[in-house]
C-alpha cells in the first residue's frame, strides 16, 4: 500500500541512463511535442495538466526526468507537479506493456458481469488489474465507464472497443489480437 | 462595519471580514479545529469546526464562513459533538496513532481533541496501513503513520517559507505528504530546513530528531507571530 | 459572418441537401463506431459510387439516434415522390426507414432498395414506443446532422439564436428569457439556470483578488461542464459527439448574457471522439466568425478552449473542476464564495452542464413560454437519460419531465428481458439512489425523485431486475466513491473507507446488527459533514437500499458476536495503548480496504 518509494526505487528514464539532460531533451523528438503544448499555454502553470497529457501520450507514462523537465519549464514546484500527476487516474508513473486492455467497471457493465470478465483475464494472463504481465506484453487496467453502456460489458484493447464480451470468450479474443500484433511486427 | 451575532446564545460583536471562528476566538468561545492554524489560509478540510447556523440547512465550517449581522451560531450541540467524535474516531482508525509511543504524546492536537470529545474507544476497524518513517533529514523526521493530512505543513511551507517543498500526492485514503518529487526529505533540493512544517504539525507526524516519547513540543504560535511580523510589521512577543 | 451571411449559407446548404432524394444517416457515435459503423459508411459510399447514383443520394455520418442496443444503426430518409425541387422539401412527403445491426456487407442491399421496398430483414419500426414516446429538444439534431460540418448545423437553424441575442436582445433580456423558461441545471442539483446567470451577470469582477493568466482577455468566464463521470451515463457524450455546435452556441449566448469573453469546455479524456468533434467545431466556428472577436459583426467577443479531465470523478464538482482547469489537483473548496462570485482565477464564473447549455438555443428561438409549456410545474422541459442495465432497449432517450418511470422502463425501454421481474431503477449514479417498484408510477422530476431518496442526477438510469443483489449495488457505489474521494476532508476520505469495509463484511457474512447501526450512523455523518457533493451524497446508495431493501441486509447479517475485539480498545490513555501495539501487528497482514 502506501509507502514512500525513493527516487531510485522508481523506473529509470526513457533514454540512455548515461545521457545528460540536455542531450536527452535534444535527441528525443517527443519532447518537442510536450514543448509545443506548454508553449500554447504561454508556459504558464495552468497548462500543467495539458502538458502531462502530452507527455503521457508521447511516452506512455511519466517518468521523473520528464516531470522535472515540465516543472522547470512551467516554473512550478516539483512537489506540485508530482502531486497533480498522481492525483489523476489517467496518468501513470510506470511504463506500460506493449498492449493495453482496459476493462470498464461502470455500473451497466458491472451488473452485466464485468467483474467476471476481469477475473477471467486476470486468471488467463496471471496479472492483476493495474499491472503488466511479466513479459511486458499486456497491461490490464480498469476504467469507470466509457459511456458505451449499450455494449456492456465493454473493454478496450489498444483503444479498440470490444463490446458484449463473455468471460468464457474474452481470453481468446485478446490472444487473437496479441497474436495479430506479433505478426505485424 | 461591526456585526452583531450570537454564539451559543451569547451576544458578541465582530468585524465584517471576520470568520465565525475568529469572532468566537475573540470572545473566548472555543471551537475545535485541526486543519486551522493562525497565520495560514483556511481550507475547511477537517470538518471539526462545523457549526449550526439558524436558517442554514447545512452545517457550516466556522473557519471559512464569514460572520453576518444577526447570525445565530451554535457550536456545541449534541449533534455536533457526535459528529466530531466520529471524525476523531475515523482519524484514529485510518492510520497508526499509538499515543503511548509517540514523540508528541501530551503535546498533540489530535490527542487533545480525542480527550475533548470524550473518545474512549474506536468503533471502526483499524486499517493498519503500512507507512514509512522518513529519517533522511539531519534534523527533522516524518512519520506518515501519525499524519492526519491536515496540510498545515503544506501551507506553512508554501505561504510562510515560500519554498513549496511539500505537497500531497495521490488521492483519497492513499494521499501522502511528499517533498519534491516524493524524494526522501534529506534529498530535497528545495527544502530550506527552516522547520516551519514541524512547527505547524498538529501531531507527531513531523518531529525534531532526537526527541523521545512525549518530548516533542510543537511551536505553532511562532507561525502566526512570523506572519504578523512579516506582513504587518507587528511583533507580538 | 453576420445574419445575412448566415441565412444565405443556411439557404444554400438546404438547397444542396434538397437536391438529394435519399439521405442515408450512419451513426458514428461511440457505441456504433465500436461496431465498425465507419466501415458501413464507406461501404455505402462505395456502393453509391459504383451504381452511379451519387447525385441523388448522400451518405452522412451522424451522431447517436439513441437506440444503441440495436446498433450499428442506419437511417434512410427519402423523398417519396416527385423531383428535386428548388425549395425546402415538405416534411410529409418524406419516408424514413431505420435499419438495425447493419454490417458493411449489407451496403449493396440497402442501396439496391433505396427506391423500392425497404430491406425487411434489417428494418426496425420507427413507430415503436422507443421513438414515439420521446420529445426531442436537446437531441433534435443528434442522428440528423453531420457533427463535423458547421454548414449542416446552420442549415438546421443553428447559430440563429446567437444572432438573435446579439442583434435584438440585451443581456438582461436574455437572462429574463431563460429565467421565464424555468430551465434548471441538468447536471444534477437542478439549480434555476436564469438565477445563476443573473448572479454572474451582476457579480463584480474586482470583488475578490484575481490572477488571470497572461493572454486571456476576460474577467468573467463561462465553463461547460462535460466531465460526465457517473458510471452508466452518456448523455453529455452523445450531445458533444452528435451536435457540438449547439454547445458552442449555448455557451456564446450565456457568455453574452453574463458578460464573459472566454469559455472553457471541460471534457473527460475518456471521451476522445467528443474531444475531437468539439475541437473541429471550435475551429469551424472561429473560421466562420461565430466565435472569436466581433461575432456576427457586433462588438461581442468570445473564445472557447477545451480542457481535458484526467480521470477524476470529483472534478465534476464545480470548485474541483475549476482547480483542475487552473492546472492543479482537483480538490474542492468550501462554498461560499460561490463560483458565480469568485470562480476561475478569482473571477465570476458561470458553470453549466452540457445538457443545460444545449437547451439554450431552442429557448431563445422558440421562446420561454414554449419551453415552460413542456414538463411539470417545477421541472420544465425535457430530460435526456441514458437507459441501461437489464432493460430490452438500452440507449439514449429524451422525455418530457413528469413522465412516469413505468413509461420509461416498460414502454420506451421495452421492459425487462429474459422473463425476469423489475426490481429497481438506479438514478443519479454514485450520488443517487435505487427506486423500487412501488414508485414506478411516480412522475420523473427533481422534487419527486428527491422525495423517494434519489436525485435526478445527470441522467443515468440503470434498470435492475430481480437477480440484482442490492447490497452489492451499494457496495459497488461505495467502492466508487472511496476510490474517487479526493482525500481533502476527513469524513469522505476515511468515512467511505469504513462504510465500504462494513458493506464488504456484510457481503462476506461477517457482519452483525451492530455493524448496520454503525453503518447508518456513518451515512448520516458523512452526508452532513463532508466538504463537497461527492462526500455529501456518497451515502445515498446505501441509505436508499437500506430504506427499500433492508431485508436483504438483514438476511446477510448473522446474529453472532462481533469477531474482532481489537477495535474496542482505548487509544488515548497511555497504558492500554501499549497493549494495542501487539494486537495491531498481529493483524497487520490483513488486506486493507482500499486496494483497487
Amino acid at each position: 500500500m502506501t509507502s514512500t518509494p525513493t527516487a531510485s526505487g522508481r523506473p529509470a528514464g526513457n533514454g540512455a541512463a548515461t545521457a545528460t539532460p540536455s542531450d536527452r531533451l535534444a535527441s528525443d523528438k517527443r519532447y518537442k511535442i510536450i514543448e509545443a503544448t506548454m508553449r500554447r499555454h504561454g508556459y504558464q502553470g495552468h497548462g500543467l495538466i495539458e502538458a502531462l497529457h502530452s507527455a503521457q501520450e508521447a511516452f506512455g507514462y511519466l517518468d521523473d526526468f520528464t516531470l522535472r523537465h515540465i516543472a522547470r519549464t512551467l516554473h512550478l514546484p516539483p512537489s506540485k507537479v508530482f502531486g497533480v500527476a498522481t492525483f489523476y487516474n489517467l496518468f501513470t508513473l510506470k511504463p506500460q506493456g506493449a498492449h493495453t486492455c482496459v476493462v470498464c467497471l461502470g455500473t451497466a457493465c458491472y451488473i452485466k458481469g464485468a467483474r467476471e470478465v476481469l477475473a477471467a483475464i486476470e486468471a488467463e494472463y496471471d496479472v492483476k488489474a493495474g499491472g503488466t504481465t511479466r513479459d511486458n506484453q499486456l497491461s490490464l487496467l480498469t476504467a469507470r465507464c466509457f459511456g458505451s453502456c449499450a455494449l456492456a460489458p465493454v473493454l478496450t484493447f489498444d483503444g479498440e472497443t470490444i463490446g458484449k464480451v463473455a468471460p468464457s470468450a474474452i481470453a481468446q479474443q485478446i490472444a487473437q489480437r496479441l497474436a495479430a500484433a506479433r505478426q505485424t511486427q | 462595519m461591526p456585526r452583531t451575532l450570537t454564539i451559543n446564545g451569547q451576544e458578541i460583536s465582530a468585524r465584517s471580514d471576520q470568520t465565525i471562528l475568529e469572532a468566537a476566538q475573540d470572545a473566548n468561545i472555543r471551537i475545535p479545529t485541526l486543519c486551522h492554524l493562525d497565520g495560514l489560509t483556511d481550507v475547511g478540510a477537517c470538518r471539526m469546526c462545523l457549526v449550526e447556523v439558524t436558517g442554514s440547512n447545512k452545517l457550516l465550517p466556522a473557519c471559512t464562513t464569514r460572520v453576518q449581522e444577526g447570525m445565530e451560531v451554535r457550536t456545541d450541540t449534541e449533534r455536533l459533538r457526535a459528529y466530531r467524535r466520529q471524525i476523531i474516531e475515523l482519524l484514529f482508525a485510518e492510520r497508526n496513532h499509538v499515543c503511548a509511543v509517540c514523540v508528541a504524546n501530551g503535546h498533540c492536537e489530535l490527542q487533545n481533541a480525542a480527550i475533548a470529545v470524550g473518545m474512549d474507544h474506536v468503533r471502526y476497524d483499524y486499517i493498519f496501513p503500512r507507512l514509512s518513517v522518513d529519517l533522511s533529514h539531519e534534523r527533522f523526521g516524518m512519520d506518515h503513520n501519525r499524519c492526519i493530512l491536515c496540510t498545515r505543513c503544506v501551507r506553512a511551507c508554501d505561504q510562510l517559507e515560500g519554498a513549496h517543498t511539500i505537497d500531497v500526492m495521490g488521492r483519497g485514503a492513499k494521499s501522502l505528504i511528499i517533498r519534491d518529487m516524493n524524494v526522501p526529505w534529506g534529498e530535497s533540493t528545495t527544502c530550506t530546513s527552516c522547520g516551519k512544517c514541524v512547527m505547524a504539525c498538529p501531531t507527531g507526524a513531523l518531529f525534531k530528531q532526537g526527541s523521545t516519547v512525549a518530548e516533542m513540543v510543537h511551536d505553532a504560535e511562532k507561525l502566526a507571530f512570523l506572519k504578523a511580523a512579516r506582513e504587518r510589521k507587528v511583533w507580538n512577543v | 459572418m453576420n445574419l445575412e451571411e448566415l441565412n444565405a449559407l443556411a439557404t444554400s446548404e438546404r438547397l444542396a441537401q434538397a437536391k438529394k432524394r435519399h439521405h442515408i444517416h450512419v451513426c458514428v457515435g461511440t457505441a456504433c463506431q465500436a461496431l465498425n459503423s465507419e466501415q458501413i459508411a464507406k461501404a455505402l459510399q462505395a456502393e453509391l459510387k459504383q451504381r452511379g447514383q451519387r447525385n441523388d443520394a448522400e451518405v452522412k455520418c451522424v451522431g447517436c439516434p439513441g437506440l444503441c442496443s440495436l446498433g450499428p444503426l442506419v437511417e434512410v430518409e427519402s423523398r417519396v415522390n416527385g423531383q428535386a425541387t428548388t425549395g425546402v422539401p415538405e416534411e410529409d412527403r418524406r419516408r424514413s426507414v431505420l435499419y438495425q445491426f447493419v454490417k458493411p456487407e449489407d451496403a449493396a442491399e440497402i442501396i439496391a432498395h433505396l427506391d423500392g421496398e425497404p430491406v425487411k430483414r434489417l428494418e426496425t419500426p420507427l413507430d415503436q414506443p422507443f421513438f414515439t414516446r420521446q420529445t426531442k429538444i436537446v437531441l433534435e439534431n443528434c442522428g440528423k446532422i453531420d457533427p463535423e460540418r458547421i454548414e449542416d448545423y446552420i442549415a438546421a437553424g443553428g447559430y440563429q439564436a446567437l444572432m438573435k441575442v446579439l442583434t435584438e436582445m440585451t443581456p438582461q433580456e436574455v437572462i429574463d428569457e431563460i429565467t421565464r423558461s424555468g430551465l434548471r441545471g441538468r447536471g444534477g442539483a437542478g439549480f434555476p439556470t436564469g438565477l445563476k446567470w443573473g448572479t454572474v451577470a451582476k457579480a463584480d469582477p474586482n470583488a475578490y483578488p484575481t490572477n488571470v493568466p497572461e493572454g486571456i482577455q476576460s474577467r468573467k468566464f463561462v465553463i461547460c461542464n462535460g466531465d460526465e463521470g457517473d458510471p452508466g451515463a452518456f448523455m453529455d457524450r452523445s450531445v458533444m459527439e452528435g451536435d457540438p455546435h449547439r454547445i458552442l452556441e449555448g455557451m456564446a449566448i450565456a457568455a453574452y448574457a453574463v458578460g464573459a469573453n472566454h469559455g472553457f469546455i471541460y471534457v473527460r479524456a475518456e471521451y476522445p471522439l467528443a474531444v475531437k468533434r468539439l475541437r473541429t467545431a471550435i475551429r469551424q466556428a472561429q473560421r466562420a466568425g461565430l466565435l472569436g472577436s466581433g461575432i456576427g459583426g457586433t462588438a461581442f467577443s468570445f473564445n472557447v478552449d477545451i480542457r481535458l479531465g484526467a480521470g477524476a470523478f470529483v472534478c465534476g464538482e464545480e470548485t474541483a473542476l475549476m482547480a483542475s482547469i487552473e492546472g492543479g489537483r482537483g480538490t474542492p473548496r468550501p462554498r461560499p464564495p460561490f463560483p458565480a462570485e469568485c470562480g476561475l482565477w478569482g473571477c465570476p464564473t458561470l458553470i453549466n452542464n452540457v445538457e443545460t447549455l444545449a437547451n439554450v438555443p431552442p429557448i431563445i428561438m422558440k421562446g420561454a413560454a414554449w419551453f415552460a409549456g413542456i414538463g411539470t410545474e417545477k421541472s420544465k422541459g425535457t430530460k435526456v437519460f441514458a437507459l441501461t442495465g437489464q432493460v430490452a432497449h438500452t440507449g439514449l432517450i429524451e422525455v418530457p419531465m413528469g413522465i412516469s418511470l413505468r413509461e420509461i422502463v416498460f414502454d420506451i425501454g421495452g421492459g425487462i428481458p429474459g422473463g425476469r421481474q423489475f426490481k429497481a431503477v438506479q438514478t443519479g449514479g454514485p450520488s443517487g439512489g435505487c427506486i423500487p417498484a412501488q414508485f414506478l408510477d411516480m412522475p420523473v422530476d427533481y422534487e419527486s425523485l428527491a422525495k423517494v431518496g434519489s436525485i435526478m442526477g445527470s441522467g443515468g438510469m440503470i434498470v435492475m431486475d430481480d437477480s440484482t443483489d442490492m447490497v452489492e449495488v451499494a457496495r459497488f457505489f461505495m467502492e466508487f466513491c472511496m476510490d474517487e474521494s479526493c482525500g481533502k476532508c476527513i469524513p469522505c476520505r476515511a468515512g467511505t473507507v469504513q462504510m465500504h469495509r462494513i458493506l464488504t463484511k456484510i457481503q462476506e457474512g461477517k457482519a452483525t446488527q451492530r455493524d448496520i447501526q454503525i453503518l447508518e450512523e456513518l451515512c448520516d455523518m458523512v452526508k452532513h459533514t463532508s466538504l463537497c457533493g461527492l462526500g455529501q451524497s456518497a451515502p445515498n446508495p446505501v441509505i436508499s437500499t437500506l430504506r427499500y431493501f433492508r431485508e436483504e441486509y438483514e438476511k446477510k447479517v448473522n446474529g453472532g458476536q462481533r469477531p474482532e475485539a481489537g477495535s474496542q480498545k482505548s487509544v488515548v490513555s497511555g497504558q492500554k495503548s501499549e497493549l494495542e501495539v501487539g494486537s495491531r501487528e498481529s493483524e497487520s497482514s490483513k488486506p486493507t480496504a482500499h486496494s483497487s
